[in-house]
């Protein structure tokens, strides 16, 4: 039945809901990719899609199975199409375009840059892949990301004690801290607390908080004189007030649009909303159109409150007077979305300082001699063992590929020999992007070694890691990285680098 | 678009391959394997290279040691156990144990992908063995549907490298006590082939982290014990009279009108029975109306009874890989090993972070050190118990103290024996020099956290 199939849908995927929701999980659900080469990095990303209930998956893989294939590979049969990807491009390049994102893993230069340049004329997002050794590589194209729901680790709350909106003004207004019993002073919400505290400091120092560390010392110290006393003139065990005190620094926090929502308020896209405008444009236009009106300047309140020590209806009240602060604004920016769109959309405002959007650059741009990225490349390789060092050998290799038509010491025979031979592609990879860096010879001599193997899990780490990216395009939650990604698994290390 | 007959071709393709292996299990050396399996990892066993360890020699007997020798000890079929069979079986290992005491649940399958729907209730550690012997030729694992405190020393012993994929931080001490346990010092110095060294992956969420453990050389579990902060409960006060978020209201109808209503008879409360939770929740609804308190779900429900932590296949593949790498590193010497911790986190980009985390000195696990315990003759047995439990070094679960006083055993408190308990819960309020103890006196205190006693000095303070 429907209903023991949705059942038995959200106890498989209960695990995974609670971290994107349904929403998400429907966004997967409704993608279908596209994994070009089932080799072992292939089909453990896929594998890592499919377990989540990816909705469809093509495989597009023109090689024949081999020993060594079935040797790393987990899965050794798929349905697969029997093209390889060059042929699809010259015949057909518009079979691309049917997918939500392509992931393209072992490919050589030349098929990596025509496909590139296909996807990224149809907008569909490109996830490159490659195991080369003990080196995992991933490069992220896609143009425009945008990501409503970043789930940040670790944001700041939006407690607007610097500015309280009326609500919150008469809300604290209605706390007499003086005349309160035991009971109610003790259980009263640090954010009562330390608004009511703020008042008196700023009645005393000319309308200015507390800036520098000394001062809020000063201003825990006056809460701290806040705690009730006994009739001995011992200070009353208040964890409410401990918990004001501790909180200082949070509550103090300037309320502020966060650096990235303000260019993204800034750009241009946001300027220019057309009909074709995606609606995360036209929300973030609304939002602008907030701030400059109802928001006086700030951000539309996003509603929520830490948990602390405080009574039941003392906490419910305070957090509602937030909540409908939050309906409120967002309700005002629903009415600017209707105005820029001419028709009703619903919206949820508390992601607002969230926000966020990622544009890679074209493997076109990275790759061209007049755009490449030179300073994050030279200024990295002043350590010259850093990862950098890395992607510089992975391009390296494509070149001898392009040149020898096979990768260097795939045979024992070859290893010696392919050095030089690598080091020659080295050396005009430099030149020709005129890179003034020094590359060592042991890494030289490393990239020979590794002969284009694929050990297992180095390839299972990166399947890992793709199948997580793809998911976050997929579902627009979570911030993809942006957009070259090594791994080193000889060191255990990895680094993030914008090429 | 699908060419009818390349899909043809190349299943037959395969199955002319798998039909020159041998299918029968076990490992008939050499006679597994067909040509070019093991190309993939034998160019870092058979090429000398710049970055190897300084101990490493090219040769192709590595190949045959791990094929043929090497017993690998894997904890946990879950979902770092099945990533983590699946990447050894691929790397070269053939003797393998897993030992797991679950059994498969339909909420697994979103990444414990050796199981399918038709193997919910059965031993984890039996069908990933099966699958894995299945799917791998020549792969032997053997599985244990054990809990690790089943097996003693003689087990443990038998193994070059132990790697963990549990979900407890019990158990993980657990396993790394009898890993030290089994060190051997002679005349203070570790005998080097005493070390089954550990390799040790943790997930949560989009969280992770691999770290590799030589017992007696590194950092060890406990030596780094303030990573794990202990879990946080609500206080029960908030629980029964003033509740604020939904969640105080879930435990409200779990904590205290279960074992108040009883309405399922005796029945202990069953996470896994949906009735029950059904139960739980619809009290809690009521419980938030009173207090006009939103968000009570059941989702939030099941996850607050059965402290369920959010888990997807991904995060479970890169720690695994990850640990299976240095398994790799350890058993073949290729490379130096990972010294000793990395983090992952890919909730914004990919984010990694690898460092060396230090030994405690005093560890109470590993440092051959008797713990100093100071407390004044006045004390009471109880604050030592208190000590033990709170103490973010110690995070005992529920210590059993004894002691010898004139030459004879004497157990000052033990909790998981009721009668014993109830006959010793006396002594929690005596003092210290009430019960006897002196100063330098040395207390036994057992723990589940530690398959051997802990023991520690009594330093009476002023």
């Amino acid at each position: 039945t429907m209903a023991a199939t949705k059942t038995s849908k959200e106890q498989r995927y209960d695990r995974q809901l609670r971290l994107w929701g349904d929403h998400g999980q429907e966004a997967l659900e409704n993608a279908h990719v596209c994994l070009i080469n089932a080799t072992a990095t292939g089909t453990e990303t896929l594998k890592n899609l499919v377990l989540p209930g990816i909705g469809a998956f093509t495989i597009v893989d023109g090689h024949t199975v081999s020993g060594e294939d079935v040797g790393n590979n987990f899965f050794l049969s798929s349905s697969s199409i029997g093209k390889n990807p060059d042929k699809l491009l010259d015949n057909d390049p518009e079979f691309f375009h049917r997918f939500t994102l392509v992931i393209g893993v072992q490919l050589p230069e030349s098929t990596c840059l025509r496909l590139g340049s296909v996807l990224w004329s149809a907008s569909v997002p490109f996830l490159v892949c490659k195991t080369y050794g003990l080196i995992g590589y991933m490069r992220l194209v896609v143009k425009e990301h945008t990501v409503i729901e970043s789930h940040p680790d670790n944001a700041l709350e939006d407690l607007r004690l610097d500015q309280p909106f009326a609500e919150l003004k008469s809300h604290i207004q209605s706390y007499d801290l003086e005349s309160m019993e035991k009971k109610d002073h003790s259980h009263t919400p640090w954010i009562i607390i330390v608004a009511k505290y703020l008042e008196k400091w700023l009645s005393e120092h000319n309308s200015q908080p507390p800036k520098n560390y000394k001062e809020k010392e000063a201003f825990r110290q006056l809460i701290r004189q806040g705690i009730l006393k006994n009739d001995n003139d011992v200070p009353e065990d208040e964890e409410n007030f401990e918990e004001a005190v501790k909180n200082v620094n949070t509550a103090l926090n300037p309320t502020k649009i966060p650096t990235a929502v303000e260019d993204l308020i800034n750009s241009e896209q946001c300027s220019n909303i057309t009909s074709q405008s995606a609606s995360f444009w036209v929300m973030l236009r609304a939002i602008k159109e907030f701030i400059q009106s109802e928001g006086n300047g700030s951000l539309p309140v996003r509603g929520t409150i830490p948990d602390m020590i405080a009574d039941s209806q003392k906490f419910i009240n305070l957090q509602n007077v937030y909540r409908e602060k939050a309906m409120q604004d967002a309700a005002a920016v629903s009415k600017h979305v209707e105005c820029i769109l001419q028709s009703v959309g619903k919206v949820s405002c508390k992601n607002a300082s969230f926000l966020r959007v990622v544009c890679c650059r074209s493997l076109a741009e990275e790759y061209s001699v007049d755009s490449v990225n030179k300073d994050e490349i030279t200024s990295y390789m002043d350590s010259p063992d850093s990862e950098m060092v890395l992607y510089l050998m992975l391009r390296a290799v494509d070149r001898f590929y392009q040149q020898h038509s096979r990768y260097p010491g795939v045979y024992n025979y070859q290893v010696e020999e392919d050095i030089s031979k690598l080091k020659l592609c080295v050396n005009s990879l430099l030149q020709e992007y005129s890179l003034n860096v020094n590359i060592k010879d042991d890494y030289i001599h490393e990239f020979c070694r590794y002969g284009a193997a694929e050990p297992h899990t180095v390839a299972a780490f990166l399947g890992g890691s793709a199948a997580q990216e793809v998911i976050k395009i997929i579902s627009h939650q979570f911030v993809p990285f942006n957009n070259t990604f090594i791994y080193n698994a000889m060191s255990q290390t990895s680094a993030t680098f914008q090429l | 678009m699908a060419d009818a007959v390349e899909p043809e071709k190349k299943r037959r393709r395969i199955e002319d391959l798998t039909e020159k292996m041998a299918v029968d299990g076990g490992h008939r050396d050499g006679a597994c394997d067909w040509d070019g399996r093991w190309n993939h990892v034998k160019k870092f066993l058979e090429r000398p290279g710049p970055f190897t360890h300084p101990d490493f020699e090219p040769s192709t007997e590595s190949l045959q040691f791990l094929l043929e020798t090497c017993k690998i000890l894997v904890i946990g079929a879950g979902g770092l156990g099945c990533e983590l069979l699946k990447n050894l079986a691929l790397s070269g290992f053939r003797l393998i144990h897993v030992v797991d005491m679950d059994t498969i649940d339909l909420s697994n399958l979103n990444r414990q992908f050796l199981f399918r729907p038709k193997d919910v209730g059965r031993p984890k550690a039996e069908v990933a063995a099966d699958f894995i012997n299945s799917r791998i030729p020549g792969c032997k694992v053997v599985p244990h549907f054990n809990k690790i405190q089943d097996f003693d020393e003689s087990f443990y012993r038998q193994f070059h490298i132990i790697v963990c994929g549990l979900d407890s931080i019990i158990a993980r001490r657990w396993m790394n006590g009898m890993l030290i346990s089994l060190l051997s010092y002679e005349d203070g110095v570790l005998d080097p082939s005493s070390i089954i060294p550990l390799i040790d992956g943790g997930t949560e969420g989009f969280k992770g982290n691999a770290r590799v453990i030589l017992p007696g050389m590194t950092a060890c579990i406990d030596c780094t014990l303030e990573l794990y902060p202990p879990q946080i409960n609500f206080p029960m006060c908030t629980i029964a009279s003033m509740p604020r978020l939904p969640e105080h209201c879930i435990e409200y109808s779990r904590l205290l009108l279960w074992p108040k209503e009883k309405p399922f008879g005796e029945t202990a409360l069953d996470g896994d029975n949906p009735e029950h939770i059904q139960w739980v929740f619809e009290r809690a609804q009521e419980r938030a109306a009173e207090f006009n308190i939103t968000g009570v779900t059941y989702r939030l429900t099941q996850g607050v009874v059965k402290r369920i932590i959010p888990a997807v296949a991904s995060t479970n593949a890169v720690i695994a890989a990850a640990c299976a790498t240095e398994v790799f590193k350890i058993a073949s010497s290729a490379y130096i090993p990972l010294n000793n911790y990395l983090v992952f986190n890919d909730v914004d980009g990919l984010y990694t972070y690898t460092f060396e985390a230090e030994r405690k000195d005093n560890c109470s696990a590993c440092s051959q050190v008797p713990q100093d315990l100071q407390f004044p003759p006045s004390a009471k047995l109880q604050e030592v118990l208190e000590y033990l439990t709170e103490n973010s070094s110690l995070q005992m679960k529920s210590p059993a103290i004894t002691t010898t006083l004139e030459g004879k055993n004497k157990t000052l408190y033990l909790q998981s024996v009721k009668s014993i308990e109830e006959r010793t819960r006396p002594n929690l309020c005596k003092t210290l020099k009430e019960l006897g103890l002196s100063d330098g006196q040395e207390l036994a205190v057992a723990d589940v956290t530690t398959p051997q006693t802990v023991l520690f000095k009594l330093n009476f303070t002023t």
